[in-house]
């Protein structure tokens, strides 16, 4: 899984690809969570979810992880462009309450 | 009338676990999944896989078998473990439970499995280990009707 980052008027987007499942997820965690303690004077952050080609329930915990230590920084999280089959599986979680699609 | 049947057994390393669903998503082509259908296939046995790595054998080495048949347009697929079992299975398969809640788990395992496949079922023996049983049809989809 590849995690890159881009700043763009004040907002971090993260951008995730590839596969996320138990095995890829930690790296990716690592990683996105040095991306946003890098930038912590943004005023959002949006996680690109459009070319992750798979994600399992462990795409859920990873939100909910990454959601948490956006809340402590005091930052709003959002997702944006889950494809089918992840939009399938955040709505069952109700993810979406917590962490809204971007537009 | 479609019969096959394929069997993988594997060590319970996390890097197996897309070997597995990509190969139980190739052994259903010959059923002419749907792209939906086929992708749910791959997330339940993901789950089923991981739970076998992380939970069953909690990271030490153990053998995951998977086994799938065919049956006309029926997958039925067995996702099975020799690891320390569950002590509550009504209790694990309920939604966002999880006995490692600081892992960032997200507890929703069983509940994807029971949703996107038609059917589910665990067995479980402590210290024996958990078979995991699911099945989906597929409709076959009627061309140029």
């Amino acid at each position: 899984m590849n995690v890159t980052g881009y700043l763009k008027d004040k907002v971090l987007h993260i951008n995730l690809s590839g596969e996320m499942d138990e095995c890829s997820s930690q790296e990716a965690r690592t990683r996105c969570d040095k991306l946003i303690e890098d930038n912590l004077n943004v005023k959002k952050i949006v996680i690109n979810l459009s070319e992750v080609e798979f994600m399992d329930s462990t795409g859920i915990g990873f939100l909910i992880g990454r959601y948490k230590k956006a809340s402590r920084l005091g930052l709003p999280l959002f997702v944006s462009k889950p494809n089918f089959a992840a939009d399938k599986i955040l709505n069952l979680s109700g993810i979406y309450t917590l962490i809204p699609k971007a537009e | 009338m479609t019969k096959n049947y394929l069997k993988l057994q594997f060590y319970s390393l996390p890097r197996n676990q897309a070997f597995a669903r990509d190969a139980v998503a190739a052994f259903c082509l010959e059923l002419n999944p749907s792209l939906s259908d086929l992708s749910d296939v791959k997330t339940a046995v993901s789950e089923a896989v991981t739970n076998c790595t992380v939970h069953a054998y909690k990271g030490n080495l153990g053998i995951v078998t998977v086994e799938c048949e065919i049956e006309d347009d029926t997958l039925h697929i067995k996702v099975s473990d020799t690891g320390k079992g569950i002590a509550d299975v009504n209790q694990a398969i309920q939604p966002f439970y999880t006995s490692a809640p600081s892992d960032e788990r997200s507890g929703m395992g069983f509940t994807i499995m029971q949703t996107f496949m038609d059917e589910f079922k665990v067995n479980s023996i402590r210290g024996e280990g958990t078979v995991v049983y699911m099945s989906k049809s597929f409709k076959t989809e009627v061309e140029n009707a």
